[in-house]
Protein backbone atom coordinates (compact mmCIF):
# COMPACT_ATOMS: atom_id res chain seq x y z
CA UNK A 1 0.00 0.00 0.00
CA UNK A 2 0.95 3.33 -0.88
CA UNK A 3 1.52 5.92 1.74
CA UNK A 4 0.07 8.71 -0.08
CA UNK A 5 -3.12 10.29 0.13
CA UNK A 6 -5.81 9.73 -1.77
CA UNK A 7 -6.06 13.04 -4.03
CA UNK A 8 -9.32 13.98 -5.64
CA UNK A 9 -12.19 11.57 -6.78
CA UNK A 10 -12.61 8.33 -6.04
CA UNK A 11 -13.51 5.43 -8.46
CA UNK A 12 -16.66 5.66 -7.91
CA UNK A 13 -16.64 9.76 -7.57
CA UNK A 14 -15.51 9.77 -11.16
CA UNK A 15 -18.23 7.36 -12.48
CA UNK A 16 -20.88 9.31 -11.30
CA UNK A 17 -19.45 12.87 -12.42
CA UNK A 18 -19.06 11.13 -16.32
CA UNK A 19 -22.58 9.80 -16.08
CA UNK A 20 -23.94 13.80 -15.44
CA UNK A 21 -22.72 14.61 -18.21
CA UNK A 22 -24.80 11.39 -20.61
CA UNK A 23 -28.17 13.06 -21.82
CA UNK A 24 -31.39 11.32 -21.67
CA UNK A 25 -31.66 9.45 -24.96
CA UNK A 26 -28.04 9.05 -25.63
CA UNK A 27 -27.12 5.67 -27.07
CA UNK A 28 -23.47 5.25 -25.06
CA UNK A 29 -20.52 2.34 -25.15
CA UNK A 30 -18.96 1.70 -21.91
CA UNK A 31 -15.44 0.67 -21.65
CA UNK A 32 -13.76 -2.06 -19.14
CA UNK A 33 -12.98 -1.09 -16.23
CA UNK A 34 -14.03 2.34 -14.46
CA UNK A 35 -16.55 3.34 -17.62
CA UNK A 36 -18.45 0.05 -17.20
CA UNK A 37 -19.61 1.71 -13.31
CA UNK A 38 -20.75 4.67 -15.15
CA UNK A 39 -23.82 2.49 -15.48
CA UNK A 40 -24.84 3.00 -11.72
CA UNK A 41 -24.99 6.37 -11.76
CA UNK A 42 -27.18 7.68 -14.56
CA UNK A 43 -29.20 10.32 -12.98
CA UNK A 44 -32.74 9.33 -11.84
CA UNK A 45 -35.11 10.61 -14.71
CA UNK A 46 -32.48 10.01 -17.79
CA UNK A 47 -33.12 6.95 -19.86
CA UNK A 48 -29.47 6.49 -21.34
CA UNK A 49 -29.22 3.16 -23.91
CA UNK A 50 -26.57 1.58 -23.45
CA UNK A 51 -24.12 -0.48 -26.14
CA UNK A 52 -21.96 -3.56 -25.70
CA UNK A 53 -19.78 -4.05 -28.54
CA UNK A 54 -19.87 -8.14 -28.75
CA UNK A 55 -24.18 -7.72 -29.90
CA UNK A 56 -26.37 -6.02 -27.41
CA UNK A 57 -28.17 -2.78 -26.62
CA UNK A 58 -30.11 -2.04 -23.45
CA UNK A 59 -27.45 -3.32 -20.93
CA UNK A 60 -28.36 -4.04 -17.47
CA UNK A 61 -27.06 -3.91 -13.63
CA UNK A 62 -25.05 -7.04 -12.83
CA UNK A 63 -26.72 -10.16 -12.36
CA UNK A 64 -28.10 -11.03 -8.75
CA UNK A 65 -25.18 -13.90 -7.69
CA UNK A 66 -26.68 -17.34 -9.06
CA UNK A 67 -28.84 -15.82 -12.00
CA UNK A 68 -25.57 -15.46 -14.18
CA UNK A 69 -26.09 -16.60 -17.71
CA UNK A 70 -22.93 -17.54 -19.77
CA UNK A 71 -24.46 -16.52 -22.61
CA UNK A 72 -25.55 -12.94 -21.76
CA UNK A 73 -22.37 -10.86 -20.79
CA UNK A 74 -21.24 -7.65 -21.88
CA UNK A 75 -17.72 -6.77 -23.89
CA UNK A 76 -15.42 -7.68 -20.97
CA UNK A 77 -16.89 -11.54 -21.24
CA UNK A 78 -19.05 -10.43 -17.74
CA UNK A 79 -22.34 -11.82 -16.88
CA UNK A 80 -24.68 -8.52 -17.42
CA UNK A 81 -28.70 -8.45 -17.49
CA UNK A 82 -31.04 -6.78 -20.50
CA UNK A 83 -32.99 -4.33 -19.49
CA UNK A 84 -36.63 -4.46 -21.09
CA UNK A 85 -36.69 -3.21 -24.73
CA UNK A 86 -33.31 -4.43 -25.01
CA UNK A 87 -32.24 -6.43 -28.03
CA UNK A 88 -29.42 -8.72 -29.20
CA UNK A 89 -27.70 -8.53 -32.75
CA UNK A 90 -24.70 -10.19 -35.26
CA UNK A 91 -21.30 -8.38 -35.09
CA UNK A 92 -21.60 -6.71 -37.76
CA UNK A 93 -24.37 -4.78 -37.33
CA UNK A 94 -23.04 -3.69 -33.51
CA UNK A 95 -20.34 -2.52 -35.78
CA UNK A 96 -22.65 -0.77 -38.07
CA UNK A 97 -23.39 1.45 -35.51
CA UNK A 98 -20.31 2.18 -34.05
CA UNK A 99 -18.96 2.75 -37.29
CA UNK A 100 -21.94 4.45 -38.93
CA UNK A 101 -21.71 7.21 -36.35
CA UNK A 102 -25.19 5.87 -34.26
CA UNK A 103 -23.81 5.72 -30.79
CA UNK A 104 -23.70 9.63 -29.03
CA UNK A 105 -20.40 8.65 -26.76
CA UNK A 106 -18.30 5.86 -26.04
CA UNK A 107 -16.32 6.28 -22.49
CA UNK A 108 -12.89 4.35 -22.40
CA UNK A 109 -9.71 3.83 -20.80
CA UNK A 110 -6.40 5.01 -22.12
CA UNK A 111 -2.79 4.49 -22.00
CA UNK A 112 -1.75 7.88 -23.39
CA UNK A 113 -3.77 11.02 -24.74
CA UNK A 114 -1.70 14.04 -26.78
CA UNK A 115 -2.90 17.62 -26.38
CA UNK A 116 -4.57 17.37 -29.91
CA UNK A 117 -6.60 14.60 -29.00
CA UNK A 118 -4.60 11.30 -30.15
CA UNK A 119 -5.64 8.52 -28.31
CA UNK A 120 -3.10 5.75 -27.17
CA UNK A 121 -4.99 2.77 -25.71
CA UNK A 122 -4.63 -0.52 -27.48
CA UNK A 123 -1.19 -1.90 -27.01
CA UNK A 124 2.11 -1.85 -24.93
CA UNK A 125 5.23 -0.32 -27.33
CA UNK A 126 7.13 -2.98 -28.94
CA UNK A 127 4.78 -5.32 -27.29
CA UNK A 128 4.16 -8.57 -30.02
CA UNK A 129 0.40 -8.17 -29.09
CA UNK A 130 -2.56 -5.75 -28.73
CA UNK A 131 -5.35 -5.89 -27.33
CA UNK A 132 -7.62 -3.68 -30.20
CA UNK A 133 -11.01 -5.45 -29.89
CA UNK A 134 -13.19 -2.48 -30.70
CA UNK A 135 -11.38 0.81 -29.50
CA UNK A 136 -10.39 1.62 -33.47
CA UNK A 137 -13.91 1.41 -34.90
CA UNK A 138 -15.58 2.88 -31.27
CA UNK A 139 -12.87 6.40 -31.72
CA UNK A 140 -13.33 6.13 -35.09
CA UNK A 141 -17.12 5.78 -35.10
CA UNK A 142 -19.03 7.54 -31.62
CA UNK A 143 -20.23 10.93 -32.31
CA UNK A 144 -18.26 12.12 -28.46
CA UNK A 145 -15.17 9.91 -27.07
CA UNK A 146 -14.87 10.38 -23.55
CA UNK A 147 -11.88 9.13 -21.84
CA UNK A 148 -12.12 7.69 -17.97
CA UNK A 149 -8.21 7.50 -16.95
CA UNK A 150 -6.29 8.51 -14.16
CA UNK A 151 -4.54 11.31 -14.49
CA UNK A 152 -0.69 9.76 -14.25
CA UNK A 153 0.98 5.77 -14.66
CA UNK A 154 1.33 4.12 -11.11
CA UNK A 155 5.19 5.63 -11.57
CA UNK A 156 3.72 8.85 -11.87
CA UNK A 157 4.54 9.73 -15.68
CA UNK A 158 2.23 11.71 -17.68
CA UNK A 159 -0.72 10.16 -18.96
CA UNK A 160 -1.49 13.04 -21.05
CA UNK A 161 0.85 14.76 -23.31
CA UNK A 162 2.29 16.43 -26.07
CA UNK A 163 2.41 13.81 -28.52
CA UNK A 164 1.61 10.04 -27.85
CA UNK A 165 4.97 7.78 -27.92
CA UNK A 166 2.02 4.75 -27.42
CA UNK A 167 0.99 2.56 -31.04
CA UNK A 168 -1.73 4.78 -31.73
CA UNK A 169 -5.99 3.45 -31.56
CA UNK A 170 -7.23 7.05 -33.20
CA UNK A 171 -5.71 10.27 -33.92
CA UNK A 172 -7.67 13.66 -33.22
CA UNK A 173 -10.63 11.67 -31.60
CA UNK A 174 -10.59 12.53 -27.93
CA UNK A 175 -13.61 15.03 -27.28
CA UNK A 176 -13.33 15.09 -23.52
CA UNK A 177 -11.10 13.75 -20.84
CA UNK A 178 -12.11 12.99 -17.09
CA UNK A 179 -9.34 11.47 -14.81
CA UNK A 180 -9.70 12.04 -10.77
CA UNK A 181 -7.79 15.48 -10.46
CA UNK A 182 -9.80 17.10 -13.46
CA UNK A 183 -12.18 17.28 -16.67
CA UNK A 184 -10.44 18.57 -19.13
CA UNK A 185 -11.58 19.09 -22.92
CA UNK A 186 -9.89 18.91 -26.40
CA UNK A 187 -10.68 21.90 -28.33
CA UNK A 188 -9.18 23.25 -30.97
CA UNK A 189 -7.62 25.80 -28.53
CA UNK A 190 -6.11 23.12 -26.77
CA UNK A 191 -6.16 21.42 -23.53
CA UNK A 192 -8.77 23.11 -21.00
CA UNK A 193 -9.55 22.44 -17.78
CA UNK A 194 -13.23 22.74 -17.41
CA UNK A 195 -13.65 21.34 -13.81
CA UNK A 196 -11.25 20.43 -10.96
CA UNK A 197 -12.11 18.01 -7.77
CA UNK A 198 -11.83 19.24 -4.89
CA UNK A 199 -8.87 20.69 -2.73
CA UNK A 200 -7.36 19.94 -6.32
CA UNK A 201 -5.45 23.14 -8.03
CA UNK A 202 -5.04 24.09 -11.92
CA UNK A 203 -1.39 24.19 -10.91
CA UNK A 204 -1.38 20.57 -8.83
CA UNK A 205 -3.11 18.96 -12.46
CA UNK A 206 -0.35 20.97 -14.57
CA UNK A 207 2.63 19.84 -12.90
CA UNK A 208 1.48 16.50 -13.94
CA UNK A 209 0.63 17.02 -17.70
CA UNK A 210 2.98 16.97 -20.11
CA UNK A 211 1.25 19.14 -22.45
CA UNK A 212 0.34 22.92 -22.12
CA UNK A 213 -3.86 23.16 -19.98
CA UNK A 214 -5.42 26.20 -20.00
CA UNK A 215 -8.18 26.98 -17.37
CA UNK A 216 -11.51 27.99 -18.22
CA UNK A 217 -14.60 26.34 -15.13
CA UNK A 218 -17.83 25.58 -16.41
CA UNK A 219 -20.74 24.10 -14.23
CA UNK A 220 -20.90 20.53 -13.74
CA UNK A 221 -22.85 18.39 -16.04
CA UNK A 222 -22.20 21.24 -19.10
CA UNK A 223 -23.17 18.97 -21.82
CA UNK A 224 -20.51 19.18 -24.99
CA UNK B 1 -35.26 -34.84 -48.90
CA UNK B 2 -33.38 -32.06 -47.49
CA UNK B 3 -30.56 -33.99 -44.82
CA UNK B 4 -27.49 -31.37 -43.30
CA UNK B 5 -27.56 -33.31 -39.93
CA UNK B 6 -24.54 -35.35 -39.07
CA UNK B 7 -24.56 -38.09 -36.70
CA UNK B 8 -21.46 -36.42 -34.77
CA UNK B 9 -18.87 -33.57 -34.28
CA UNK B 10 -16.22 -36.18 -35.74
CA UNK B 11 -17.96 -36.85 -38.56
CA UNK B 12 -18.91 -33.15 -39.34
CA UNK B 13 -14.83 -32.12 -38.91
CA UNK B 14 -13.52 -35.30 -40.93
CA UNK B 15 -12.92 -33.85 -44.19
CA UNK B 16 -11.20 -30.37 -43.31
CA UNK B 17 -7.57 -30.57 -44.80
CA UNK B 18 -4.04 -29.24 -43.78
CA UNK B 19 -4.25 -25.57 -44.83
CA UNK B 20 -7.76 -24.86 -44.56
CA UNK B 21 -9.36 -21.17 -43.43
CA UNK B 22 -11.31 -21.97 -40.99
CA UNK B 23 -13.61 -19.30 -39.34
CA UNK B 24 -14.89 -19.42 -35.49
CA UNK B 25 -17.48 -17.53 -34.07
CA UNK B 26 -18.21 -16.78 -30.27
CA UNK B 27 -16.66 -14.08 -28.67
CA UNK B 28 -15.06 -15.70 -25.27
CA UNK B 29 -16.64 -18.12 -24.59
CA UNK B 30 -19.85 -17.54 -25.29
CA UNK B 31 -21.27 -18.78 -28.90
CA UNK B 32 -18.06 -20.45 -29.19
CA UNK B 33 -18.91 -24.06 -31.22
CA UNK B 34 -16.78 -25.50 -28.70
CA UNK B 35 -17.27 -29.24 -29.45
CA UNK B 36 -16.98 -28.54 -33.30
CA UNK B 37 -13.13 -27.70 -32.00
CA UNK B 38 -13.07 -30.31 -29.66
CA UNK B 39 -13.51 -32.45 -32.82
CA UNK B 40 -11.20 -30.97 -35.36
CA UNK B 41 -8.31 -30.77 -32.23
CA UNK B 42 -9.24 -35.01 -32.40
CA UNK B 43 -8.92 -34.78 -36.16
CA UNK B 44 -5.63 -33.18 -36.52
CA UNK B 45 -5.66 -31.06 -39.68
CA UNK B 46 -2.63 -28.90 -39.43
CA UNK B 47 -1.34 -25.62 -41.08
CA UNK B 48 -4.63 -24.12 -40.42
CA UNK B 49 -5.54 -20.25 -41.24
CA UNK B 50 -8.01 -19.30 -38.35
CA UNK B 51 -10.38 -16.29 -38.11
CA UNK B 52 -11.87 -15.93 -34.20
CA UNK B 53 -12.00 -12.78 -32.52
CA UNK B 54 -10.71 -13.51 -29.00
CA UNK B 55 -7.66 -16.24 -28.81
CA UNK B 56 -7.50 -17.36 -25.33
CA UNK B 57 -10.50 -15.83 -23.03
CA UNK B 58 -10.96 -19.91 -22.89
CA UNK B 59 -9.00 -23.25 -23.03
CA UNK B 60 -11.71 -24.92 -24.66
CA UNK B 61 -11.56 -22.49 -28.12
CA UNK B 62 -8.86 -21.90 -30.72
CA UNK B 63 -6.46 -22.14 -27.82
CA UNK B 64 -6.92 -25.56 -28.11
CA UNK B 65 -5.66 -25.64 -31.84
CA UNK B 66 -2.76 -23.53 -31.30
CA UNK B 67 -1.60 -25.97 -28.68
CA UNK B 68 -1.90 -28.85 -30.81
CA UNK B 69 0.36 -27.25 -33.04
CA UNK B 70 -2.29 -27.17 -36.15
CA UNK B 71 -2.60 -23.16 -36.33
CA UNK B 72 -0.46 -21.00 -38.93
CA UNK B 73 -2.06 -18.23 -39.02
CA UNK B 74 -4.39 -16.18 -36.59
CA UNK B 75 -6.62 -13.57 -37.92
CA UNK B 76 -8.34 -11.70 -34.25
CA UNK B 77 -8.95 -8.34 -32.54
CA UNK B 78 -7.92 -10.04 -28.94
CA UNK B 79 -5.63 -12.69 -28.44
CA UNK B 80 -5.14 -11.80 -24.61
CA UNK B 81 -6.54 -13.71 -22.12
CA UNK B 82 -5.31 -16.46 -19.23
CA UNK B 83 -5.13 -19.15 -22.04
CA UNK B 84 -3.20 -17.08 -24.20
CA UNK B 85 0.58 -18.83 -23.36
CA UNK B 86 1.01 -21.68 -25.89
CA UNK B 87 0.03 -18.55 -28.64
CA UNK B 88 2.97 -16.38 -27.24
CA UNK B 89 4.97 -19.32 -26.98
CA UNK B 90 4.49 -20.31 -30.86
CA UNK B 91 4.70 -16.40 -31.77
CA UNK B 92 8.31 -16.12 -30.32
CA UNK B 93 8.79 -19.58 -31.90
CA UNK B 94 8.30 -18.11 -34.94
CA UNK B 95 5.89 -20.79 -35.58
CA UNK B 96 2.69 -18.68 -36.05
CA UNK B 97 1.56 -15.35 -37.84
CA UNK B 98 -0.68 -13.45 -36.30
CA UNK B 99 -2.92 -10.39 -37.99
CA UNK B 100 -4.34 -8.51 -35.68
CA UNK B 101 -7.43 -6.76 -37.13
CA UNK B 102 -9.88 -4.17 -34.97
CA UNK B 103 -13.25 -6.16 -34.34
CA UNK B 104 -15.44 -3.91 -36.63
CA UNK B 105 -13.07 -4.25 -39.51
CA UNK B 106 -12.96 -7.83 -38.49
CA UNK B 107 -16.78 -8.36 -38.62
CA UNK B 108 -17.37 -6.30 -41.84
CA UNK B 109 -14.27 -8.21 -43.46
CA UNK B 110 -16.24 -11.47 -43.13
CA UNK B 111 -20.01 -9.49 -43.86
CA UNK B 112 -18.11 -8.16 -47.13
CA UNK B 113 -16.41 -12.07 -47.71
CA UNK B 114 -20.54 -13.49 -47.59
CA UNK B 115 -22.00 -10.88 -49.81
CA UNK B 116 -19.41 -10.92 -52.41
CA UNK B 117 -17.67 -7.86 -52.34
CA UNK B 118 -14.02 -8.22 -52.47
CA UNK B 119 -12.87 -4.67 -50.40
CA UNK B 120 -14.00 -1.71 -49.20
CA UNK B 121 -13.07 1.65 -47.43
CA UNK B 122 -13.50 2.04 -43.43
CA UNK B 123 -12.62 4.99 -41.60
CA UNK B 124 -10.78 2.14 -38.29
CA UNK B 125 -7.09 2.49 -38.15
CA UNK B 126 -6.31 5.08 -40.06
CA UNK B 127 -3.06 6.72 -39.34
CA UNK B 128 -2.21 3.79 -37.02
CA UNK B 129 0.07 0.79 -36.98
CA UNK B 130 -2.98 -1.52 -37.83
CA UNK B 131 -3.59 0.88 -41.32
CA UNK B 132 0.30 0.86 -42.37
CA UNK B 133 0.72 -0.40 -45.86
CA UNK B 134 -2.46 -0.14 -46.45
CA UNK B 135 -3.81 1.82 -49.45
CA UNK B 136 -5.78 4.77 -48.49
CA UNK B 137 -8.56 7.15 -50.08
CA UNK B 138 -9.74 10.56 -49.01
CA UNK B 139 -14.19 10.52 -49.30
CA UNK B 140 -15.72 13.87 -48.51
CA UNK B 141 -12.82 15.18 -46.82
CA UNK B 142 -12.05 12.47 -44.84
CA UNK B 143 -9.29 9.60 -45.20
CA UNK B 144 -10.42 5.54 -45.11
CA UNK B 145 -8.42 2.68 -45.72
CA UNK B 146 -8.82 -0.72 -48.13
CA UNK B 147 -9.75 -3.72 -46.27
CA UNK B 148 -10.07 -7.46 -47.65
CA UNK B 149 -13.04 -9.75 -47.67
CA UNK B 150 -12.72 -12.75 -45.39
CA UNK B 151 -13.77 -15.76 -46.78
CA UNK B 152 -13.44 -19.36 -45.20
CA UNK B 153 -13.44 -23.08 -46.57
CA UNK B 154 -15.06 -23.72 -43.30
CA UNK B 155 -17.07 -21.59 -40.55
CA UNK B 156 -17.68 -23.07 -37.05
CA UNK B 157 -21.03 -21.57 -35.62
CA UNK B 158 -23.08 -22.14 -32.24
CA UNK B 159 -26.59 -21.75 -31.96
CA UNK B 160 -29.71 -22.69 -30.04
CA UNK B 161 -31.95 -24.34 -32.66
CA UNK B 162 -31.81 -25.25 -35.63
CA UNK B 163 -34.54 -26.94 -38.42
CA UNK B 164 -33.71 -29.92 -40.60
CA UNK B 165 -33.35 -27.36 -43.42
CA UNK B 166 -30.83 -25.51 -41.14
CA UNK B 167 -32.75 -22.22 -40.36
CA UNK B 168 -31.13 -20.83 -36.98
CA UNK B 169 -32.15 -19.25 -34.14
CA UNK B 170 -29.54 -17.78 -31.26
CA UNK B 171 -29.45 -17.27 -28.06
CA UNK B 172 -28.88 -14.00 -25.96
CA UNK B 173 -25.40 -12.71 -26.45
CA UNK B 174 -24.39 -16.31 -28.29
CA UNK B 175 -25.53 -14.56 -31.40
CA UNK B 176 -22.20 -12.45 -32.03
CA UNK B 177 -19.44 -13.48 -34.77
CA UNK B 178 -21.87 -16.39 -35.72
CA UNK B 179 -24.82 -15.37 -38.06
CA UNK B 180 -22.11 -13.11 -40.28
CA UNK B 181 -19.62 -16.22 -39.82
CA UNK B 182 -22.05 -18.11 -41.33
CA UNK B 183 -22.74 -16.13 -44.79
CA UNK B 184 -18.54 -16.54 -45.23
CA UNK B 185 -17.46 -19.78 -45.64
CA UNK B 186 -17.90 -22.99 -48.67
CA UNK B 187 -19.32 -25.00 -45.76
CA UNK B 188 -20.98 -23.46 -42.45
CA UNK B 189 -20.99 -26.21 -39.71
CA UNK B 190 -23.66 -25.14 -37.40
CA UNK B 191 -23.33 -26.70 -33.61
CA UNK B 192 -26.88 -26.70 -31.95
CA UNK B 193 -28.65 -27.88 -28.91
CA UNK B 194 -31.67 -28.79 -30.70
CA UNK B 195 -32.79 -30.05 -33.97
CA UNK B 196 -36.48 -28.71 -34.90
CA UNK B 197 -38.85 -30.14 -37.79
CA UNK B 198 -39.30 -27.46 -40.55
CA UNK B 199 -42.13 -25.41 -40.18
CA UNK B 200 -41.38 -25.23 -36.46
CA UNK B 201 -39.58 -22.29 -36.35
CA UNK B 202 -41.11 -18.94 -36.11
CA UNK B 203 -39.99 -17.46 -39.73
CA UNK B 204 -40.15 -13.91 -38.33
CA UNK B 205 -37.33 -15.30 -35.73
CA UNK B 206 -34.91 -16.85 -37.91
CA UNK B 207 -31.18 -14.85 -37.52
CA UNK B 208 -29.29 -17.10 -40.19
CA UNK B 209 -31.58 -18.44 -43.04
CA UNK B 210 -31.07 -22.28 -44.42
CA UNK B 211 -29.07 -20.73 -47.77
CA UNK B 212 -25.86 -19.98 -45.41
CA UNK B 213 -26.11 -23.59 -43.28
CA UNK B 214 -24.52 -26.64 -45.01
CA UNK B 215 -23.94 -28.74 -41.90
CA UNK B 216 -25.87 -29.59 -38.29
CA UNK B 217 -24.71 -32.04 -35.06
CA UNK B 218 -27.04 -31.00 -32.15
CA UNK B 219 -24.91 -31.63 -29.40
CA UNK B 220 -25.56 -31.34 -25.66
CA UNK B 221 -25.26 -28.21 -24.10
CA UNK B 222 -21.81 -28.54 -21.98
CA UNK B 223 -21.49 -24.96 -20.52
CA UNK B 224 -24.43 -25.15 -17.96
CA UNK B 225 -23.69 -23.00 -15.07
CA UNK B 226 -20.52 -22.61 -15.86
CA UNK B 227 -19.91 -18.68 -15.92
CA UNK B 228 -16.95 -17.14 -17.34
CA UNK B 229 -14.96 -14.22 -15.25
CA UNK B 230 -13.12 -11.51 -16.85
CA UNK B 231 -9.68 -12.29 -16.39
Amino acid sequence: MSNEQVIGWSKHELAARIALDLEDGWFVNLGIGIPTLVADFIPEGREIILHSENGLLGLGPKPAPGEEDPDLVNAGKEPITLKPGGCFFSQADSFAMIRGGHLDATILGAFQVSQFGDLASWKLPNSPLGRVGGAMDLTAGSKRVFLCMQHTTKKGEAKIVEECTYPLTTPRCVDRIYTELAVIDVTENGLIVIELAPNVTFEYVQERTAAPLKVQLQTVGASK
Amino acid sequence: MIQKKFESTAHAVADIKDGATLLVGGFGGSGLPSQLVAALVKQGAKDLTVVSNNIGAVSEGVAALISNNQVKKIICSFPVGPHADDLIDRLQKGTIELEIVPQGTLAERIRAGGAGIPAFYTPTAVNTELGEGKETRVFNGREYVLEHAIVGDYAFIKAQRADRWGNIVYYKTQRNFNPVMATAARITIAEVNEIVEVGELNPENIVTPSIFVHRLVQVEPQREGKVLVNE
